[in-house]
């Protein structure tokens, strides 16, 4: 297990270095996604108002209040990124983003544009809002308002983790390793439990 | 008598609901300390740094610890000698679930289930959730709320087994959900288990399970064996902290029981996140409150 601490946007290289199991923080700009700022992109076709490139994308509804036109954070955790498979490869092919970070997981389609591309899947531990709030230095901007709190958010963070490689670049998913090895204790585990 | 003013009960009600969104009960706090120290595997460590740190920051900054003010629930039990009005106190419950978020302020997360409409109140038709109960020899009124977030909601699951499957298929019920869940409810927390009762029930008791501070057996020896053989089968998976391995997949296994009908051997989980929140007010007649866990 290394432990790295990178900028964003991120460059492939920065990228493919990472293994499942590493441990990331990173400065620099962080983009927040949610259920409905992808639909608003890909099934409704809004092209995004500002360059994804390179950048690290974390599934979230922030809460904000703007005072004057300026947005403050309140509480900024990470939701359950599951629901969202369905836009990633997408995401990753067409907009180039090179870090996914949320909870829980995404399946087969994400991993594989993550090899294609040149793209992770960094976990953050859900739950640790307070933390995540504090590492987020300032909310940059809001695109797309009117879909808040579902909006596309551009934070600027410092020293932002710990975040696991749970899927990375070469084809390895912690989630389905951990799975697989839980499956595989099974038969013994169902053995002393009498089931 | 004089009067009861029910504005204390109002006032309780927002501020369990607030307290129990910053301020993590000991019992949760020692199990995760607990849980850390047995923890072998590197990643799975920096899991529970990241999740200390958390707690610290939440303690200092009086802030959420989750972003997932989750949905509003209230266990209320009145003693025999507390002067009450139910209808008061419900209407309490409500407009205080409703207080403490428009005047922290965070996000409300109700919403209603066809039109997707958020109040931005955290109640709603049926919302907050209540459930009364009654306790002989006590005069006070006993409030224990708990913000329920839809992680570890989400991965609910019941089934209305038969008698002939026995309690070997309630055991295996529980392992396979919990394999089935992985990371989605933010492990390691507490597996509610509800066994026997009516289908409504024993989804209810699973929500009382998980709402027992943390560790705390049950009192039937039998139960309480059963609970330590799904813990530590269950952490046998190596799920660890967050889905991503590890020694540590559960802080606790706790079950509550109800009896059932005889065609019928019903199981449910209900799961809770590793901030596992809760928050209780208790008040006396004289209208003195005292807040805890």
């Amino acid at each position: 297990m290394a432990e790295y601490h990178l900028k964003s946007p991120f460059s492939e290289e920065d990228i493919r270095k990472l293994k499942a199991g590493d441990i990331v923080y990173f400065d620099g700009l962080l983009f927040g996604i949610r259920d409905l700022t992808q639909i608003y992109m890909f099934d409704q076709n809004h092209e995004p108002p500002v360059s994804l490139a390179g950048a690290a994308c974390i599934h979230t509804a922030p809460s904000l209040r703007k005072v004057g036109d300026k947005w403050e954070k309140i509480c900024v955790g990470t939701t359950t990124s599951t629901r969202m498979e369905r836009f990633t490869p997408e995401l990753i092919s067409r907009y180039g983003v090179r870090a996914i970070i949320g909870k829980g997981g995404l399946y087969q389609g994400s991993l594989d544009a993550m090899k294609k591309y040149g793209a992770v899947y960094l976990a953050i531990v859900g739950g640790s809002a307070a933390l995540e709030t504090q590492q987020i230095e300032e909310v940059e901007a809001v695109y797309w308002e009117h879909l808040h709190p579902e909006a596309l958010y551009q934070f600027r963070v410092k020293n932002f983790g710990p975040l696991t490689v749970a899927m990375d670049s070469h084809g390895r998913n912690l989630y389905e390793e951990v799975k697989a090895e839980a499956l595989k204790r099974l038969p013994e585990i169902y053995e002393k439990l009498g089931v | 008598m004089k009067d009861f003013d029910y504005r204390i009960v109002e006032e309780a009600a927002k501020q369990t609901y607030i307290r129990a969104l910053c301020d993590l009960p000991p019992d949760v706090r020692i199990a995760l300390k607990k849980a850390y120290d047995r923890e072998t595997k590197p990643t799975a460590r920096a899991v529970f740094e990241a999740i200390f740190r958390t707690i610290e920051i939440a303690d200092r900054d009086k802030t959420l610890i989750c972003q997932d003010t989750g949905l509003p629930i209230y266990k209320v039990k009145i003693g025999s000698m507390f002067p009450w009005n139910g209808a008061r106190i419900k209407k309490c419950l409500y407009e205080g679930a409703k207080r403490a978020t428009l005047e922290f302020p965070f996000r409300s997360s109700s919403t209603h289930p066809l039109t997707r409409v958020n109040p931005q109140t955290s109640v709603g038709v049926g919302l907050p959730v209540i459930y009364f109960d009654f306790e002989e020899d006590s005069d006070s009124l006993d409030i224990l709320m708990a913000p329920k977030g839809s992680g570890s909601e989400n991965m609910s699951k019941m089934q209305m087994f038969y008698p002939a499957h026995g309690v070997k298929a309630l055991k295996k019920f529980v392992l396979d959900t919990v394999i089935e869940t992985g990371a989605n409810p933010c492990p390691p927390g507490i597996i509610g288990v509800g066994i026997g009762g009516t289908a409504d029930l024993v989804m209810k008791l699973a929500k009382d399970a998980i709402m027992r501070p943390v560790g705390q057996r049950h009192p039937d020896p039998e139960i309480a064996r059963m609970e330590e053989e799904l813990e530590e089968a269950i952490n046998a998976t190596g799920r660890g902290p967050m889905g991503l391995g590890g020694d540590v997949s559960t802080l606790a296994v706790h079950i509550e029981m109800a009896y059932t009908h005889i065609t019928q051997n019903p199981v449910a989980v209900n799961t809770q996140c590793w901030p596992a929140r809760r928050a209780r007010a208790v008040i006396s007649p004289d209208g003195g409150v005292q807040y805890g866990y």
